[in-house]
């Protein structure tokens, strides 16, 4: 048996599991419409791939995952897609946010599943890939990218898998339900993982408030005889948390701000790892999920098998809900759920519980008192916080102090808040601190690039004006060059009329062409009179005409000659 | 004495020894540029609106570092002067109305139907955020404009407008919880409603 740590503080909140495992899971109703956001997991929000009008078959991808930490989204029931866009989608804010929406047909025709039942023998990336694909996104309620978790590369060793199946929170028994009735699909499941990651040590933490679950997987895993260790921890909300688990289970703290694959472990929900089975062995795709219905207001309070996308109004009809009762409606757990107003939004891939609860179930919180400073709240806090400090710090918003006293490594898993005498809403500071902070980084990295686009644009202005300086220079120089040549030319033409010694040299040159022409004359006059050849007459025009012009130059020529001496 | 000697000698040699180590060290590990301009510009808000009278977030921050105020820049607001104020040790003091109101953030939109494509509201954008050629339709890149306000003006057509941008489940953020002794027990507000969601 594997020796059991502690982690810090925690609480013993009123379970309130019961009420909801009378019954055996039931299969949710189909819904007229099923209302798909793109954002259910952490990261970037899917692509669509199906347009308005398209029909689709059950199990067909109809988003795909935009970026490297993104997520999947298949089409939970055949029908067709009759609106692609804003909708209530279950986020604290209460705000819209783009979906998929399909009328459903009521035929649950699946589209072909493509099972890969040798995965052994794969590759280990196509695994991932075909996991990548099914759209699945951790169960356990953060809903990250199971695909990258598995996917860690040779910078992170794995030696121990941790299966996490202590469900703390009260009221919620959707795990709880799920290894009492499938634990085969959950070391199924487990065993894909442990082929990826090919852990040393696999360990499943449960809360031994769960007799049966711990008794139906611990016969599963005898039955397979496979190698893990199935390890109950005493019941202490909340022993669920990655970290805590993690600590209880080996001991190891992960520091704050590392994650737990740096110290070789990761973890994964049991809901996930059925949904992994689902996908590599029977090549069904994320579209479904487990959710606990509870609350006093409800008429049924069960486990449901429920497809992605139902609205909650749907399950509250199918649980028979007394609207009359019903004072508050909680998505998630009592500790870190959130209240919601508006019963169209739907199930998502991390929605794992939804109380409808009586007033007497959970009244109206009584007014904030000052802090006494009893310190109970750091005594609880399960991740060694100073509670009371990061309350001071958000109210008197110092972000920075808060940040400095690991505000960031608060798990809101409301401990605190759940003892305080004061019944200081601490988690809510905690949480409008996170999202100042988040929101200044924004705004920081948005001027930091505004600035280089500044910067840039500048750069730019400078270049260009450079650049036309240069092309001004240069057109400048060209037009100067032009002009210069322009003007020698003109004094060249009119040098040739003005140079005396130039002229001079022409005359002369002049003078001795004509008298060499008047000698060829003459001797060729000549030659034809001594031979007796005809048109000597012609020769002997040209001879004059020639006698004349060298005579004319050598006028010319003496006449200058004259003049310059 | 000889001991004396040695002791000044050795201290000598080794304020010798150090002074050459840090004057080393001043030369290769020397800091470019002007820091605390540096420090100043990464507080401004980079909205580039020249509101505070310059050109541009880097030109105040310049000017600030010469002793001009901290209290003209109106994007920046209250705790951009606060963070001055700290950063230069100076007293905070409001914002310079002359200057401007802090307002909520927005972000240009151009009715492109409406956009004739003279391309001034590119030439007037501090930060690139417009695209478009001449005679084309142009559009605002929403992520990278930094609501300066700087191409409304410039537009001869008048289609630019100043939007907040909308809130969405990525955005939003959680409430400060509602001041505590306002609460009254029937109060069944939102605020009221969230923190006993957590309960
Ligand atoms: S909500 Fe945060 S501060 Fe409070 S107990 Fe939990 S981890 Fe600690
Ligand atoms: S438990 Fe409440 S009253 Fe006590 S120190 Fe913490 S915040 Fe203050
Ligand atoms: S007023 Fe405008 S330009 Fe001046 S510092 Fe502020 S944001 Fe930058
Ligand atoms: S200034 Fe106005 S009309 Fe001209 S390009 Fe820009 S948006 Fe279009």
């Amino acid at each position: 048996m594997t020796r059991l740590y502690s982690f810090h503080g925690g609480v013993h909140p009123p379970e309130n599991k019961r009420q909801s495992l009378g019954a055996p899971i039931r299969q949710a109703p189909l819904p007229a419409r099923l209302i798909l956001p793109l954002q259910q997991h952490i990261g970037k929000p899917a692509t669509p791939l199906v347009a308005v009008g398209d029909t689709v078959l059950k199990g067909q991808k109809i988003a795909e995952p935009s970026g490297h930490v993104s997520a999947a989204i298949h089409a939970p029931s055949s029908g067709s897609i009759t609106y692609i866009g804003l909708q209530p989608v279950p986020h604290a804010s209460g705000l819209e946010s783009p979906c998929i929406v399909i009328e459903t047909d009521g035929q649950e025709q699946w589209i072909e599943r493509q099972p890969l039942t040798d995965y052994q023998q794969l590759d280990k990336q196509a695994l991932i890939r075909h996991i990548r694909n099914a759209g699945i996104a951790g169960l356990g309620g953060a809903g990250f990218p199971t695909d990258i978790k598995l996917n860690l590369g040779r910078d992170h060793i794995v030696n121990t898998l941790i299966i996490n199946a202590a469900e703390c929170e009260p009221y919620i028994t959707a795990d709880d339900a799920l290894m009492r009735e499938r634990p085969d699909e959950i070391l199924s499941g487990i065993e894909i993982i442990a082929h990826l990651l090919q852990p040393s040590h696999i360990l499943i933490g449960i809360e031994d408030n769960k007799p049966n679950a711990i008794k139906a997987l611990r016969d599963a895993i005898r039955a397979r005889k496979l190698p893990i260790d199935l390890v109950v921890v005493p019941t202490r909300y909340p022993s669920g948390g990655e970290k805590q688990l993690i600590q209880l289970l080996t001991g190891i703290e992960v520091a704050s701000g590392s994650i737990p694959a740096d110290v070789g472990i990761v973890c994964q929900n049991v809901g996930t790892a059925a949904a992994i089975y689902r996908a590599v062995i029977l090549g069904e795709p994320l579209i479904s999920r487990i959710v606990t219905l509870t609350g006093f207001a409800l008429g049924h309070r069960q486990n449901y098998e429920v497809l992605i996308g139902t609205p909650f109004s749907v399950l509250l009809e199918s649980a028979e809900v007394d609207r009359s009762r019903m004072f508050r409606l909680v998505m998630g757990g009592p500790m870190m759920g959130i209240s919601i107003e508006d019963d169209r939004i739907p199930v998502i891939k991390t929605t794992n519980c939804i109380i409808a609860a009586t007033r007497e179930e959970m009244p109206p919180s009584p007014p904030a008192q000052p802090c006494i400073r009893c310190g109970m709240c750091e005594q609880v806090c399960p991740a060694s916080l100073l509670p009371q400090q990061l309350f001071w710090f958000a109210k008197g918003r110092e972000f920075d102090k808060a940040r400095h006293h690991n505000l960031f490594d608060c798990i809101e898993c409301g401990a605190c808040a759940y003892v305080c005498p004061s019944n200081i809403p601490l988690v809510q500071h905690y949480r409008f601190a996170k999202s100042e902070i988040r929101n200044e980084e924004a705004e920081q990295l948005k001027a930091a690039q505004a600035r280089e686009r500044f910067e840039a644009r500048q750069a730019r202005l400078a270049r260009e004006e450079q650049e036309k300086e240069q092309r001004r220079k240069e057109r400048a120089e060209a037009a100067a060059r032009e002009q210069a040549r322009k003007k020698a030319e003109a004094e060249q033409a009119d040098a040739g009329e003005q140079d005396p010694e130039a002229e001079l040299k022409k005359l002369k040159t002049a003078a001795s062409i004509a008298r060499t022409k008047l000698k060829k004359a003459r001797d060729a006059l000549k030659n034809a009179q001594e031979k007796g050849l005809d048109g000597t007459d012609k020769l002997e025009a040209t001879v004059l005409q020639l006698e004349q012009s060298a005579q004319a130059a050598e006028q010319a020529w003496q006449n200058a000659t004259g003049v310059q001496h | 004495m000889t001991t004396i000697v040695t002791a000044v000698l050795i201290l000598l040699l080794l304020a010798l020894v150090f002074g050459l180590i840090l004057g080393f060290a001043a030369v290769r590990f020397r800091v470019e540029g002007d820091p605390i301009v540096e420090q100043i510009d990464a507080l401004l808000p980079q909205t580039q609106c020249g509101q505070c009278g310059y050109p541009g977030c880097r030109p105040y921050a310049e000017a600030i570092s010469n002793g001009d105020a901290i209290n003209k820049c109106p994007p920046g607001g209250q705790s951009t002067i606060e963070a001055l104020a700290d950063l230069l040790d100076r007293e905070v003091v409001p914002l310079d109305s002359e200057h401007g109101e802090e307002q909520p953030k927005t972000v240009a939109y151009i009715r492109e139907d409406e956009c004739i494509g003279c391309t001034k509201c590119i030439q007037a954008c501090p930060v690139d955020a417009i695209l478009g050629a001449a005679k084309q339709m142009h559009t605002v890149i929403v992520s990278e404009c930094t609501g300066c306000d700087l191409c409304v003006e410039p537009c001869p057509v008048d289609c630019i407008d100043m939007l907040p941008l909308p809130v969405t489940p990525t955005n939003w953020k959680w409430p400060a919880p509602v001041s505590d002794p306002n609460l009254i027990l029937t109060d069944r507000g939102r605020g009221h409603l969230l923190q006993g969601g957590s309960q």
